[in-house]
Formats: structure tokens, sequence, C-alpha cells
């Protein structure tokens, strides 16, 4: 019979944080800023420049930490790890090897085998660094070190994960946990939160660790799943073949959906840790910490009990939108101006999710306001609008937030009430189409909704649908 | 009295009452350089054009009658391991041959304020490493004593400058003693604040948590008043102390009655030359005269101090000194291949074999497997030393030590055996790793004609004690002297007009040797050998 | 010496620092590094069992900075010294194999 493999695996996530600026200078850490435009002599390593904490670094590591029923070090100190590399400008990184700000921790999750806690054996603070642009023309290599200096936390997790399934559901918890504490948008793609998978596979029933491997560049959710499969096959073809898995640092292609070694003998992984003197240690009262603990925003978990309780919408419908805090947070502040949990819910599960998807965008980059919606939502509940113009006015809402007064107002959608003006429309259409008055007397239903569509077209689609069918079917008698 | 032989106090004293302008004051200091450091070699980089525009913008900001300080126009020289702003700063290493900061260090920048003119940039031991100023990739410096000698490291350009009457002060950083050996070998005062009171923003790293930025003059008021002016708390040094006092001239009175002074009898152990010896009991003496308490005591740990220091300066400057890859600034190899030949060519000819050896001791102590063993050992070794200390400044006010065993060794004597080298830091490197505050005062000449320099160690942020402990020895000692350049003299250089006018000087102690006997002979005889 | 320094021992700490060395430079090396690790080795006569490490001298500690942005484009300053550069950025060997 074939041996059994099971799988373990740990992950290095790296976290950028959502500070203003970066973590030891006061340089902006915004996206997109042309080459070393966002640089100053610290975050360059320039000669004699002297590194100074960012307040907010620690606050917000420390939030994480707390959310993620972490251990506090009350004291805690920033060392140097030493490596040659043209993204990091001084050629050491500022980091915490001795004495991280958290440690012991963990957080559940919830796979189709059930709930599982995955431990968290430490989050330390480091600087981010420089970006590399392979240049082809001249065959050299550009550096930017605008990101450098970006501050970083790192959450290290015990090796308490067997499947891709559970990395995913992992991950996905972190991100939900960071992004409700503000402390980070978390974007895989963009790079604001980066996997490091370390695995290494043994056979059921051992209790002794395999030899593990390090893989880096895994930017999806979808790169992490294959990666975790390809590399597990891997490991477990050398295995069967009687090899070793050596441990080693290991890319992945996720185009070749494979990985490569990437060591040289110029790299030699001893990193030389010791503590900077340039920083002075960081001591957390417990005034500080509870102050922090304090100001700790409500999570998924207690807001979804909350909406549950607290609104009348579906289980289904909670969990979909506390799902990203953005969301949850447009939720709650349209329901708070309008008073209509149910009707927001609707457009946000409906019409936004659609358009999201659409667009192929994430909840976080919603961008209307939520005043907007809820006017919206009045001017339908008033009848000021019907649904088909709402539609149309959402989507407008949606890509330019415009004030859906102001766009009804300026592009005459108000729908049309006056009795009046609309029996004499419906009379006009009935005397233009008598064949459909005439299948419509004859038992056909069908025809009724032609008629009440020509009105529609009539009217501009300002009419009330509903006032139109009701009108059309008294006249028809 | 010419301009170059006043203290800077004296002459700032002199433009502010208009006697003499911004302007003259720096084209003496220019003419002189101009005429001497050929031979002396303190300078790596002479800024003439920019210190006369600044002397006139100076000058028109006290025409305006602005109150910059007692030091206001007066010329000074820099290390060339503090950053100045559109002014070279190498060093004294190739791979920052034509490096130019683009920020002005903290220390510069107060000095700035308070209407400094920068006259240049001092040579020094590549780095900061070495005591002899012979490591700089731009050639030696000569002491000014006699120039067949060296002038101490690693600021040896700065107090050679000084003692050469170059420039009337200058900056100087010390790490393991490299303002107090240096000072004592040219005969010159030189402090070592407290760690932290001397922001180290724009001080090249070598050691950081050792290295502090200090004042090397003619004597202990030139001293207080421009460690004064440099000293701050500053936002961007975490490091940075913020202190109650930097009232430092406060301490500038002739007065150490009941003043406790202790002198560690296991600093008189062996390799400490007997003139050297004499010499700091000659300054307890003087002090005892005056009315302090003098006594002997164990300090105990001396011979701890220096390899505990080479473990942790060289883990730290391992790290600092990374920066330096041909990326960013500085040297990068002609010819390479690929990135990492690159960073290993470009350091290998970039610096210099004193530096690659501490590099590579460094690299190795911290290196897998042997960090506790070494770093964490030396870490341990410190805060005995610091706790010895501190029990001695329960005791005393000041510690009185020879600032090195021996005066100023031949050139060329001491590179050949580096253990040996570093063993004449014995006196000066405690200091560093216990943040205390030290200062090195000239006393007397030896035999040999070189000049003697003796140390006053306080407890930390004690500078006032030290202070006044060595204003004290001065009042007995008598005013500055300079050597006797007349050896070196060139034609149209003001050299003999120094040498001319000696008249005011000790009187009321008789210090042999200070006074005219060995210098005049011994720069004769430099120049008779150097033929 | 006590401490002998291996050829291979020279050859990794080289890298780690990037110092490529001759071999006379290496034999040097080696004699000077266990030259000083024999006097370094002084240190093991004292008893520091219970002692902890000093790092900075002073009890110094949390020194911040807020979260504002201070600094502006900097960056004609920052690539004035660059020895190589290339549309504002640092030119560098490539890095990728």
């Amino acid at each position: 019979m074939a041996k059994q493999y099971e799988t373990v695996i740990g992950l290095e996530v790296h976290v950028e944080l959502a500070t203003k600026t970066k973590i030891f200078c006061g340089c902006s850490t915004a996206f997109g800023g042309a080459p070393n435009t966002h640089t100053c002599p610290v975050c360059t390593g320039m000669p004699g420049s002297l590194p100074v904490l960012n307040k907010q670094v620690v606050e917000y590591a420390m939030a994480v930490g707390l959310a993620t029923n972490c251990q506090i070090h009350q004291y805690c100190k920033f060392d140097r790890k030493n490596y040659f590399y043209p993204d990091n400008p001084q050629n050491y990184q500022i980091s915490q090897l001795y004495l991280p700000i958290c440690h012991d921790g963990g957080i559940e999750i919830e796979t189709a085998a059930g709930k599982k806690v995955i431990g968290i054996h430490e989050i330390h603070m480091e600087e981010d660094a420089g970006k590399l642009i392979h240049d082809e023309w001249e065959d050299c290599s550009l550096v930017d070190y605008n990101r450098s200096g970006v501050p970083l936390i790192e959450i290290v997790s015990e090796p308490d994960m067997r499947s891709a399934e559970e990395v995913i559901a992992y991950l996905d918890k972190l991100r939900l946990i960071i992004q409700y504490l503000g402390a980070s948008d978390c974007k895989l793609q963009e790079g604001s939160m980066r996997a490091d998978v370390n695995l290494s596979v043994r056979e059921v029933g051992s209790e002794k660790f395999g030899t593990r491997t390090e893989m880096k560049n895994l930017n999806s959710f979808k790169a992490i799943a294959r990666a975790i499969d390809g590399e597990r096959a891997r490991q477990i073809e050398l295995l069967e073949e009687g090899k070793q898995v050596i441990q080693e640092t290991r890319r992945w292609d996720d185009n070749k959906e494979y990985s490569y070694p990437m060591r040289s003998k110029e790299d030699a992984h001893d990193y030389r840790y010791f503590p900077d003197p340039d920083l002075v240690p960081v001591v957390i009262s417990d005034e500080w910490l509870q102050a922090v603990k304090d100001r700790q925003p409500e999570l998924r978990t207690e807001k979804l009990a909350r909406y549950k309780k607290e609104f009348d919408i579906p289980d289904y419908d909670a969990g979909i939108l506390t799902e990203y805090k953005r969301m949850a947070d447009i939720f709650e502040e349209t329901t708070a101006i309008c008073g209509k949990p149910k009707k927001v819910s609707n457009w946000l599960m409906g019409e936004t999710l659609r358009l999201l998807k659409e667009e192929n965008q994430e909840p976080d980059e919603i961008g209307f306001s939520p005043a907007y919606l809820a006017k919206l939502i009045e001017l339908t509940e008033a009848g000021t609008i019907n649904q088909t113009v709402a539609k149309e006015v959402f989507e407008r809402i949606f890509y330019d937030n415009v004030d859906p007064e102001r766009y009804v107002e300026e592009h005459g959608l108000k729908a049309v009430n006056d009795e009046g003006e609309l029996r004499s429309v419906v009379e006009k259409i009935i005397a233009a189409n008598p064949q459909s008055v005439a299948d419509y007397k004859g038992g056909k239903e069908k025809a009724l909704g032609f008629l009440v569509g020509q009105t529609m077209k009539e009217m501009k689609g300002k009419a009330n649908p509903g006032a139109v069918n009701k009108l059309l079917k008294e006249l028809l008698g | 009295m010419q301009i170059m032989e006043m203290t800077a106090l004296e002459l700032g004293r002199r433009i502010k009452d208009k006697e003499i302008s911004v302007r003259e004051a720096a084209q003496a200091s220019l003419d002189r350089i101009a005429a001497l450091d050929g031979q002396i070699g303190g300078f790596v980089t002479v800024d003439a054009e920019g210190a006369l525009r600044r002397a006139e913008k100076v000058q028109e900001a006290l025409d305006r009658g602005e109150d910059l300080g007692p030091l206001a126009g007066v010329p000074a020289a820099v290390k060339d391991n503090i950053c100045t702003q559109g002014l070279k700063t190498t060093c004294s290493s190739r791979i920052l041959y034509n490096f130019v900061p683009t920020y002005s260090a903290e220390a510069v920048l107060n000095m700035e304020k308070a209407g400094a003119v920068v006259l240049g940039k001092t040579n020094m031991d590549e780095f900061a490493m070495g005591s002899t100023t012979e490591t700089s990739a731009f050639g030696v410096t000569r002491n000014p004593w006699n120039t067949q000698h060296v002038p101490g490291g690693s600021s040896g350009g700065s107090c050679a400058a000084v003692a050469a009457c170059e420039t009337p002060y200058a900056l100087g950083s010390d790490t393991g003693g490299s303002i107090r050996q240096p000072s004592s070998f040219c005969g010159v005062t030189g402090l070592k604040p407290t760690y932290g009171t001397v922001s180290r923003y724009g001080l090249i790293a070598y050691g950081s948590s050792l290295d502090q930025i200090g004042p090397v003059a003619k004597d202990i008021s030139d001293c207080a008043a421009i460690l004064e002016m440099i000293a701050s708390y500053d936002k961007k040094d975490s490091t940075s102390v913020s202190r109650e006092d930097y009232d430092f001239t406060s301490a500038l009175v002739d007065d150490v009655k009941g003043m406790r002074i202790g002198i560690p009898s296991d600093y008189f152990g062996e390799g400490l030359e007997e003139e050297v010896k004499n010499a700091v009991l000659h300054v307890a003496d003087v002090l005892k005269q005056k009315g302090a308490v003098v006594e002997e005591f164990d300090l105990s740990l001396v011979d701890y101090a220096i390899p505990a220091y080479y473990v942790i300066a060289s883990a730290e400057a391992s790290s600092n000194l990374a920066r330096f890859d041909g990326v960013k600034y500085g040297y990068r190899a002609a010819e390479y291949d690929g990135l990492h030949n690159m960073y290993k060519k470009s350091r290998s000819e970039g610096f210099g074999e004193e530096v690659k050896r501490r590099i590579m001791l460094g690299s190795f102590v911290l290196s897998s497997g042997y960090y506790d063993a070494y770093y964490l050992k030396a870490l341990r070794t410190k805060a005995l030393i610091k706790q010895s200390f501190d029990r001695a400044f329960e005791k005393y006010d000041v510690i009185l030590a020879p600032a090195s065993p021996t005066t100023a060794p031949k050139l060329g004597s001491s590179l050949s055996d580096p253990l040996k080298m570093y063993l004449g830091d014995i006196y000066t490197i405690s200091v560093n790793l216990a943040g205390l505050p030290g200062v090195s005062v000239p006393c007397c000449t030896d035999s040999k004609g070189l000049p003697i320099g003796v140390q006053m160690l306080g407890d930390c942020f004690k500078e006032k004690n030290i202070i006044r402990a060595a204003y004290a020895f001065e009042q007995a000692r008598g005013k500055w002297q300079a050597p006797d350049l007349s050896g070196l003299k060139e034609s149209g250089s003001k050299a003999a007009d120094l040498a001319g006018e000696k008249e005011s000087g000790s009187k009321a102690v008789d210090l042999a040797g200070w006074k005219e006997s060995g210098s005049k002979a011994s720069n004769a005889e430099a120049v008779k050998e150097a033929d | 010496m006590a401490n002998i320094i291996s050829d291979e021992t020279i050859e990794y700490v080289g890298i780690l620092a990037k110092l490529e060395l001759s071999d006379a430079e290496k034999e040097q090396a080696k004699t000077d590094i266990g030259r000083m690790l024999d006097y370094i080795d002084k240190l093991n006569e004292l008893d520091t069992s219970g002692v902890e490490p000093l790092s900075h001298v002073f009890p110094v500690h949390n020194v911040f900075r807020e979260d504002v942005v201070t600094n502006g484009d900097e960056r004609e300053k920052i690539l004035a010294n660059a020895p190589a550069k290339k549309d504002d950025s640092f030119k560098v060997p490539k890095t990728v194999e």
C-alpha cells in the first residue's frame, strides 16, 4: 500500500501598515510616486543618517497582536538583520529578532473540516525594502527606494496548517482582522499583504516534522494554493525516490507552476543579528496597553453577531456585508441615515456586488458615499423615482458618486404621479394599439405587458409601472 | 598678539569688539594653512572660497547687531567623518573619495547658528579606525611638535591643525579615545562629552553605541564654550539625551576646594612611561595644593576594556560600513562581473587595510554560533565596567588618568602590530564603554619635547566637574603654548611670529618641558632628518 | 595561537562582509583575527553569569516620531552622489539571474 503523507505548513505573513509615513523617517508611504520621490537620507541609507521610530507602527502592531490573542512584550527592541542586496540601502534591515513585540497568540479558522485554532508564534515590526526593476534594454537593474522603510509587521504562524484550504482560511481571517483594525488594506495583488509558505511533508502518524522549504513570491490565493500542491508533490516525490528534501528558500513561478531554489554561493543566510544601537527599546506601560485595548474597534465576529441581533436581515447577507470592513462601514453609515437596513442590504447585496463583479473590483474599493445611497433609498421609498430609474441612478452613484437628488432633477427622471397626465398617455396608447387591446381582451395577458411597456416608453420611464398597469386594466375594463 | 595664537574665545571677543573682522580671521587661518599644512597634513579639504563667503555673511549678521554667541565669526575645522552640506566628506577613505553630503550634521548646524566659519575638513584615520592618523587614504598627518611623529588618532588632523594654529578650534569624534589621545599627543585640549550630549546625526558611524562628537581647542575655556554651542537634544537622533544643563562655561572657575579626585592605581602598571606617570602625579599635586582631596583607588577590570571594546566596535562597524557598496554614493570599482563581484571589488578596493581588518573581525564575532560567546559576553563585560565606574563616582568627582601610556610614537612604528597599537587605547576606551565624559589637558612635554596630556574623567552628565578641574589646573599651569614651528617655516609664513611671542607663558608652576626647552630643537632635528 | 582560523572561515567571513582578499591578505587576516580572538578570549576570565548585556549605557526608551509627513521630493539630492543612475533610479548590475 502506498504511503500516506501529511502536509505541514506554517506561514510568514508580511503586512504593510497603513501609516502615513515610513517606520523610521517622515517620508510618505503613498503608493505610485515617481522613482525615489518619497525618499530622504534615512530611508536611502545615507552616511550619518539615523532612524527614529514612528509611534503609530507600535500601536498598529499592538492592535494586531491583541486582536490575534497574542501576548505583548512590554519591553521590546529592534535588531539589525545584515545582508547585502541593492533594495536594502543600509545593507541591513531593521527588524526584531530577540524581543518581538507580540508572541504566542492564535486565531480560529473554519473550513469544511470544522473549526481549528492556528497558533501565532510571534509578530514583529520591520522595514520594507525598495523596489528593483529589471531594465531589459541595458541589462541592468534600477533601484527605487520609495518603498524602502515602509513599515511592515511580520506574522509568523506555528506549523499548524495541513492543507491549502486551511492556509487560505487563515490568511482570509488575518486579512479581515487587520482590515477591521484599519492597520492595513491587506491587498495580496498589490503586495501590501505577502505570504511566505514554509512546508514539509511527513508520513501520516509520524510525530517528527520533515525538512521544510520556504516558498516566496506568492501574490494571490490561487498562487498559494497551487504552490502548496506543487511543493507537496515535489517533496513526496523526492521522499518516494529515497532522496532528501533540502532546507532552502524557493521561488514559486506561478506561470510554470514550479518552484526554483533561490540559492547562491554569495548568500550565506547568516544574518548576524544584533540589537540596533541607533534605536532605543520600546517600553509599553500597562496604561498604554490598556489604552490600545480600549480603542480596539469591533471585529468581524462581534459585528456579525450584532447584525443578526440588531437588523432584520438574513444570516447570509450579514455574512457578506461583514466580509469586508468597507462594505460593513457603508452598510452601517447608510442605515444610520435612512433607517432602512433591509433596503440598504438589498442595494449592497444586489446592485453593488453586481457592479463590483462587473468591474472586477473588491468591496474595499467602493467609492460612493453612504449619504447618496441613503438619499436614493428615500427617493425610491417616497415614489419620487421608480425602481428602473433608481437602478440607473445607482450606477451613477456607484461610478461617479453623484448626488441622486440633483441627478434626478437635472435629467428629469422624477416619476409622473399626476393621474391626469398618465391617463391621457394611456388613452393614447390604447387608441394606437387596437390589435394589442383586442389580444388582451381575448385573454392574452402578455398583451398587457406590451401596452405597459409602450406607455413607459412614451413617458420616458418616469411613470410608476404599477400605476400604469392598474390604469390600463381599469380602462380596458 | 597674532590672530592665530589667540584662543577661540579671545578671537571671538575681538571680532565682537570689531578689532578684527570675520574675514581677517578667516584669511589668517587660510594663510596659515597655506603656509604650513603641506607639512602637517591636518586638512583633507580646505574650502577657502566657501569660508570667505561665509565670513562675509557672518560679518553682516554681526553688523546688524545679531547676538550669535561668543564664538561668532571664529574659524573652525571639522573632522572629515562629520557631514557638511556641499563640502566633501570622505572619512579619509577612498570609498567616499567624492561624497558630497546634501545635509549637515546637527553639530555643524549648531555651529553655523552660532556664527562659525568652517575652513575645511580634517584628516583622520580611515573611518576613525586607528590611533595614529596613518590609515588615512589621503596621506598621514604629522605632529606639529615633531613632524617625525604621529599626531595620534583618529582625530589627528583636528588636533594637529589646532596645535599648529591653523584653526582656532576643530570638531573631532571619539569612539575609543579618538579625541583625547591625539589631543594629548598634540598638546591641545580635547573633550569627549557624555554619550548622547552632542547629536550623532550626520556623524558617519563607526561604533554607534560609542561614538561622540566633541571639541578640540587650545584650552578648556574654549572647549566648554564649543561644547555649549554644539550640544543639543536632537529629535533626529534617538540616542540623544535631553539634558538639564547646557551651560558648561559656568564651570570655568578656579576652585577645586573639597573636590574628590581619584587616581586608579591599576592604571599605573606595565607599559606606562615614567614621564607620563609623573605628569599625572604632578597634576594631582597641583590640584591637591588647590584644595582637592586626592587618593588612589582600584578601579578594577582595566584589562577587559580593550577586548570588550574591539568586539563591540568591530561588530557595529561591520554593520555600519555595509552601506558603502558602490550603489548609492562613493567609489564603485571600474570593472566587475555581476552584482556581488561589484560589491566585493568596490569594497575591497575602497577600504584600507585596518578598516577591512575590523569589518572582518566584526563580521566574524556576529556570525552564526559566535554571537553569545563574543558579542553578548562583551556587552556583559561592558555592564561590569559601567558598574565599576558607578562605584568609583560614588566616591570621587573626578578620576585622573593618563591619556595614553606613551607620548606620540614615530611615524610608521605602530601599524605593523595592530594588537600592540590597540593596547595604547587602554586609558581611553573604558570611558566610551561607560558613556562617560573625559577631557585631555596638556600638562607638559617629555624629554623628547613631545606633549603629555592628562585625562580627567567625570561621571555621566558631570562635564562640569572635569571642566572645573581642568580650568583650575590650567590656572596653575599657565597659558597654552604652541609648538615651535620655526623649523617648518616657509618664506612668508607667520610661524616665526608665534615662536617669538612666548612671553606670557606659564609662570605659576614650573612644568618641566612645557616651556621652551624641547620642542624647538626637536622640530629642527625633524627638518634635518626629513632632508 | 589558540584560535586557528581556517581558510574556509576566512572565505566565509569574506562572503558575509563582501570583501575579496588576496591570498597574502587572507593569510594576514587569519593571523590577525586569530591573535585578536586569543586576546578577546581574556574576557572568559570574567564571571559574567547573571549580568545583563548592556546595549545602551542609559536607560533611555520610547523615543518616537509622530506619524506626520515631513519630507518632500528630495530625489535630486538623494541621487546626487550615485555612481550610476538611470531614470531617477540607482543603476546596479542586474539582480535577477
